[in-house]
């Protein structure tokens, strides 16, 4: 029986390996050199792919590897690539690993072009080329996030997104407090809270991020207590303000996300200007009665605010909830709404809400999905975004008398 | 069958608090609306103005913004689901 270090020269005989600089070379797109073994076909970059255990490779790998520990070789390969005539350059520590992986790749599934990177990523370091080191989880956030680490569509990398973003809720209210509480749990960076409201007793029945021992506070400061609670993973961000014309650049630029949960027009208006100029993707959501609207504005990508409603109803047709009533427990529905949408666009995962819009009629329990389409003639979207000026962000025509009509 | 038409909170107060209502023999959204207009004292000057709709509402075929098909002219089928809204800005 031959030993382990026998039946690793016996492999490396066997199959195809390849210089770290060559698959540097093929990964830059530059010309390569002959190689020993013939490259792949047609100079398609190859597959590169990292077949170390899940801590080395978050320790550092080569950019833009995929990872298939060997021990899941076999099961995993097909989803890094299923092309079997595609070539994989496999690389682990020094090159041994690697080589075992490359002939059951050959030998046994059938993969054409094949090759194991010699001296691996240590040969890889040492010869200075780049590595992506990415960002570590604590053992604490690991356990923390854990449930979103086993699933694909977030794992470590759609964390570590969420870890690193910025979003910015308009409102702590109805839309806000859940959306404030659920983006906190998931360990969004850092939360923006924009609110010049305090706390009232009626605020409870929905608002469910404040509590009635802070009755009178500021809704920021409840807010933050709340957030501060459940995860101090989360840097709070407090504007004690209202948004308007003249604060809005300001406070909403830098932001990766913002989420719309403002309860009068002129401030959807102003948000959504603002944001197209500045090209901030906002996620937006009203509510009435037993009704909920949700839509993504993503600027250039989809249509804006103005394409879906190119101006506001009268005051007697929009009436705010203060005097129309609202199921509380609908702003929760519509609030975990945005707060998906918020994780989806952060981490890149799924379709997210752009160009549709869905209503939620809660009475019926049903949902209608809706096309928005950009307007060609948009006032807002239709143009470059810097020859939006502040002077008209957030007017529309009748804006005068909408003003005096609301009071 | 019919056309089905969906009708906002916001307008309820005029539908005598019907959510849905359903239009027979119409071939167009502005024949359907025409026969709403008919059923309920005071919907057309909530949302129609000088021949036309009133800019702040849309109105939808089968998830299709009338804005973008033919207006008041798009043809409407047995079956259709018609959807007024009007923007809401509650939070």
């Amino acid at each position: 029986m031959a030993s382990g270090a026998e039946l690793i020269r016996q492999v490396k005989e066997r199959i195809s390996e390849v210089d770290p600089r060559e698959v540097r070379e093929r990964l830059d797109g530059s010309p390569s050199g002959v190689s020993a073994n013939g490259s792949g076909p047609g100079g398609q970059p190859p597959v590169v792919v990292d077949v170390r255990e899940q801590h080395e490779f978050e320790e550092s790998h080569i950019p833009g590897a995929v990872h298939v520990p060997r021990g899941h070789l076999e099961s995993r390969i097909e989803g890094a690539s299923a092309d079997r005539s595609r070539p994989i350059v496999l690389y682990c520590a020094s090159g041994n690993r690697s080589a075992l992986a490359a002939d059951t790749l050959e030998r046994q599934l059938g993969y054409e072009h094949v090759e194991s990177m010699t001296g691996g990523i240590t040969l890889w370091k040492d010869r200075g080329y780049d590595v992506e080191v990415p960002r570590a989880l604590t053992t604490e956030q690991r356990s923390r996030y854990s449930r979103h680490l086993l699933l694909p569509e977030v794992g470590l990398e759609g964390q570590i997104k969420l870890l690193e973003s910025k979003v910015l809720l308009l409102g702590a209210g109805g839309l806000g407090s859940p959306v404030a509480l659920y983006l906190a749990a998931a360990g969004v960076g850092r939360l923006g809270l924009v609110d010049d409201d305090v706390v009232d007793v009626s605020n409870l029945q929905r608002q469910v991020i404040h509590t009635g021992t802070r009755v009178g506070e500021p809704k920021v400061d409840s807010a933050e207590k709340a957030i501060r609670d459940l995860n101090p993973d989360v840097e709070v961000v407090k504007y004690n303000a209202r948004l308007d014309a003249s604060n809005i650049m300001e406070i909403i630029e830098g932001y990766d996300v913002i989420v719309d949960g403002v309860d009068n027009f002129p401030t959807r208006y102003l948000l959504n200007d603002a944001t197209v100029r500045l090209q901030i993707p906002v996620v937006s959501a009203s509510i009435l009665g037993f009704d909920g609207q949700l839509a993504v504005f993503k600027p250039y990508d989809g249509p804006c605010y103005r394409c879906l409603y190119p101006t506001p109803p009268p005051s007697e047709l929009a009436p705010s909830c203060g005097a129309n009533g609202v199921l509380g427990v609908l702003p929760g529905t519509m609030g975990l709404l945005q707060a998906t949408e918020v994780i989806k666009l952060v981490t890149g995962s799924g379709d997210p809400l752009v160009g549709r819009l869905v209503l939620y009629d809660a009475l019926a329990t049903a949902f209608t999905d809706l096309k928005v389409r950009r307007d060609p003639e948009c006032p807002i979207c239709s143009r470059d975004p810097d020859s939006i000026s502040e002077e008209e962000m957030g007017v529309f025509p009748d804006y005068e008398a909408f003003c005096a009509a609301a009071g | 069958m019919a056309i089905t038409v969906k009708i906002p909170t916001q307008l309820r107060s005029v539908t005598s608090g019907e959510a849905e209502a359903d239009v027979d023999a119409a071939a167009t959204v502005g024949e359907v609306l025409d026969g709403l207009y008919e059923r309920y004292d005071g919907l057309r000057e909530r949302i129609a103005e000088d021949g036309g709709l009133r800019r702040f509402v849309n109105v939808y075929v089968q998830g299709e913004d009338i804005r973008f098909l033919d207006g008041l002219d798009t043809q409407v089928e047995d079956g259709d689901e018609v959807t007024i809204l009007p923007a809401v800005a509650g939070g």
